[in-house]
């Protein structure tokens, strides 16, 4: 599992995070939420060994700051915000950057597999340049799902850290990666992602987790954190949750 | 792979699987080329004729065949080898098709102490002068690009982080103060020593000898062994410091590994033939252009294609004035300065790419 417990994280004099604890456990959905700017990808850099904390990030018993790049590399994938790639890199070529060294046999059909999983498998042999925006994302996707393929390994769940990775996706793209998602989880591995749509998250995580200024204000399953006092609150406008068809919450605009 | 190839804008695949031997070719012709042609009226024609025919080869033909342009030709195969290595890495590092060794320092530290051995050669105590002799200026320059660059890494490091960032702007203060420095010496020096560093400046690769060679052999040969080592690192590293180390780099022991192999490729060819600019930037550009930025090809390729068209153009210095021979910077700049600017251009049209 992921189990984050007193985590403090600064950079120069500003302090970002201030005393968080999360635990995420395999086989879930775990969605972060919150407002832009209250550190849910400051969190998530911090999980991915990319930001010096104090306090405890442990995956898988791992504490972050104390294992080395390539054993963190064939535990855990890392979705950033805005992935950018310095030169044209061919669709093929970007995904095999996210295979581990050791995998070499199966590495074609890896490559070839997750470019499919994301539909871009026309595309292999295409410039990363040019594409659009959404297809730029997908590919991304593609690498860091061709890093972690499997949801277990010998040693245990694997892990996918994804920030807004729905953010330029059309909804059918959304649904296929829902699906992409839900899958993981079912075999085992551990999905950790930062969100916007509150209602989306509230249809797929298992568990939410909303943020606020660097701190975890609620934290449980959905029913726990959709709530009108809580949502209105960290968003700083009216909001009044439903019921959505699937019997979960669901959230209505006020001004409706 | 049927859908592959229906895509109109892939990048196709035949082109890469042809230019690796097109490469090997090239390199191969311009070396026959360059030791059969030459001032000395010497083919390698009639020699291999007198060697097939079991005659004498006369020691004049083996002076000029063995001792003079065999020795030229593996110094150029070597330096624009080593030279494009070198730029391939640093816009690896840099994550910029622009960037070129310069940026590490090398080139200002390497004049800075070449010129300082011109000038000041004179002050050294005679036995040292004299164990050195003609190595005196490529040792200077050699040990003026290295501690450039270890001071460089030492400025942009902090932590056991180095910034790619600072070592950029470093680097440019570096070179001016290099350059101030050098331009001190220059209004020190007289007549002889003011033509000396002038056409060191230049670059070239007459007086190249199997001792001069043997030395910086055991620099250039080692790197460019090594540097392949760096291809996965540096593709990782095209995805920018967090990703890459995401990806399972270390991203530190990288960028090291980086400095050091281009402080050993282009410092050793500074010092073995002086000034040689554009083979760093032109030759990764036209490979990418080619087959596409993979720098587990790029590096392989990058020492091919920059071995032989230094090859070429110390050809053309040695053409184009005979019998005297112009400075091989002067050369390699007047073809490579307009690719240059067509590589800016064509970059302005493409945006960020
Ligand atoms: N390098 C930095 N130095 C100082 N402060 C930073 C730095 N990067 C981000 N911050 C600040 O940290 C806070 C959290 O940023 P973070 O990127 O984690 O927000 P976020 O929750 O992911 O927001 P968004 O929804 O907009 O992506 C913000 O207030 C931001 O201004
Ligand atoms: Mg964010």
């Amino acid at each position: 599992m992921l189990r984050i417990s007193d985590l403090h994280l600064s950079l120069g004099r500003t302090k970002l995070l201030h005393g968080l604890d999360l635990d995420a456990h395999p086989g879930e959905i775990t969605a972060i939420l919150g407002p832009n700017g209250s550190g849910k990808s400051t969190l998530l850099r911090a999980c991915a060994g990319e930001l010096p904390y104090t306090g405890s990030i442990r995956l898988q018993g791992h504490e972050i700051a104390q294992t080395a790049p390539w054993r963190l590399a064939a535990l855990r994938g890392v979705l950033e915000q805005s992935p950018s790639v310095a030169f044209p890199f061919t669709l093929r070529e970007l995904v095999q950057l996210g295979l581990h060294a050791g995998i070499e046999a199966e590495q074609d059909e890896i490559v070839i597999a997750a470019l499919a999983e994301v539909g871009l498998a026309g595309m292999a042999d295409r410039p990363i340049h040019a594409l659009s925006g959404g297809q730029q994302a997908r590919a991304h996707l593609a690498r860091v799902r061709a890093q972690i393929w499997r949801a277990q390994s010998h040693s245990g769940p694997r892990w996918l850290l994804l920030d807004e990775p729905m953010a330029s996706l059309d909804i059918g793209h959304q649904m296929a990666l829902v699906a992409i998602l839900r899958r993981f989880a079912a075999e085992g591995g551990g999905v950790v992602t930062v969100m916007h749509d509150l209602n989306l998250s509230a249809q797929i995580a298992d568990r939410m987790v909303l943020m606020a200024k660097g701190k975890v204000v609620a934290s449980g399953p959905p029913r726990a954190v959709m709530r009108d006092e809580i949502l209105s609150a960290v968003y700083g406008c009216p909001l009044r949750v439903g019921v959505s068809p699937a019997t979960l919450p669901w959230l209505v605009p006020a001004f409706v | 792979m049927a859908m592959a190839s229906l895509d109109l804008m892939a990048r196709p695949e035949r082109m890469r699987g042809g230019l690796r031997p097109a490469l090997i070719a090239l390199l191969m012709l311009a070396s026959i080329l360059s030791v059969t042609t030459g001032a000395a009226g010497v083919s390698l024609a009639h020699v291999t004729a007198d060697w097939i025919t079991g005659k004498e080869i006369g020691l004049r033909e083996r002076v000029v065949l063995f001792d003079i342009r065999l020795p030229r030709l593996a110094m150029a195969v070597m330096v624009g080898a080593a030279l494009a290595v070198a730029g391939a890495v640093m816009q690896g590092l840099f994550r910029n098709p622009l960037a070129d060794p310069g940026i590490v320092g090398v080139g200002a530290g390497a004049g800075l102490g070449a010129v300082a051995s011109i000038v000041l050669g004179g002050m050294l105590p005679g036995a040292l002068a004299a164990t050195l002799g003609p190595h005196l200026v490529p040792v200077a320059a050699f040990l003026g690009a290295w501690a450039a660059t270890l001071l460089l890494y030492r400025v942009a490091s902090r932590a056991g982080r180095t910034s790619v960032a600072t070592l950029l702007l470093a680097g440019i203060a570096m070179a001016a103060m290099a350059g101030a420095l050098t331009g001190v010496l220059t209004y020190l020096a007289d007549d002889q020593q003011l033509r000396d560093l002038t056409f060191w400046g230049m670059g070239s690769l007459a007086g190249a000898s199997w001792s001069k060679l043997a030395v910086a052999t055991g620099l250039i040969v080692p790197a460019l062994i090594l540097a392949p080592q760096l291809a996965r690192g540096l593709n990782a590293l095209a995805l920018g410091e967090a990703a890459a180390a995401h990806m399972g780099t270390d991203v530190e022991r990288l960028k090291r590994h980086c400095v050091l192999a281009v402080a050993a490729l282009a410092g050793a060819s500074v010092a073995l033939a002086g000034g040689i600019g554009f083979v760093g930037i032109v030759v990764p550009h036209l490979l990418r252009l080619i087959a596409g930025p993979d720098h587990r090809r790029l590096l392989v390729d990058s020492a091919l294609l920059g071995a032989a068209l230094l090859v070429l153009a110390d050809l053309i210095a040695r053409l184009i004035v005979s019998p005297a021979e112009m400075p091989i910077g002067i050369v390699t700049a007047i073809l490579g300065a307009p690719v240059f600017l067509w590589i800016l251009l064509q970059r302005r049209s493409f945006g960020s790419l």
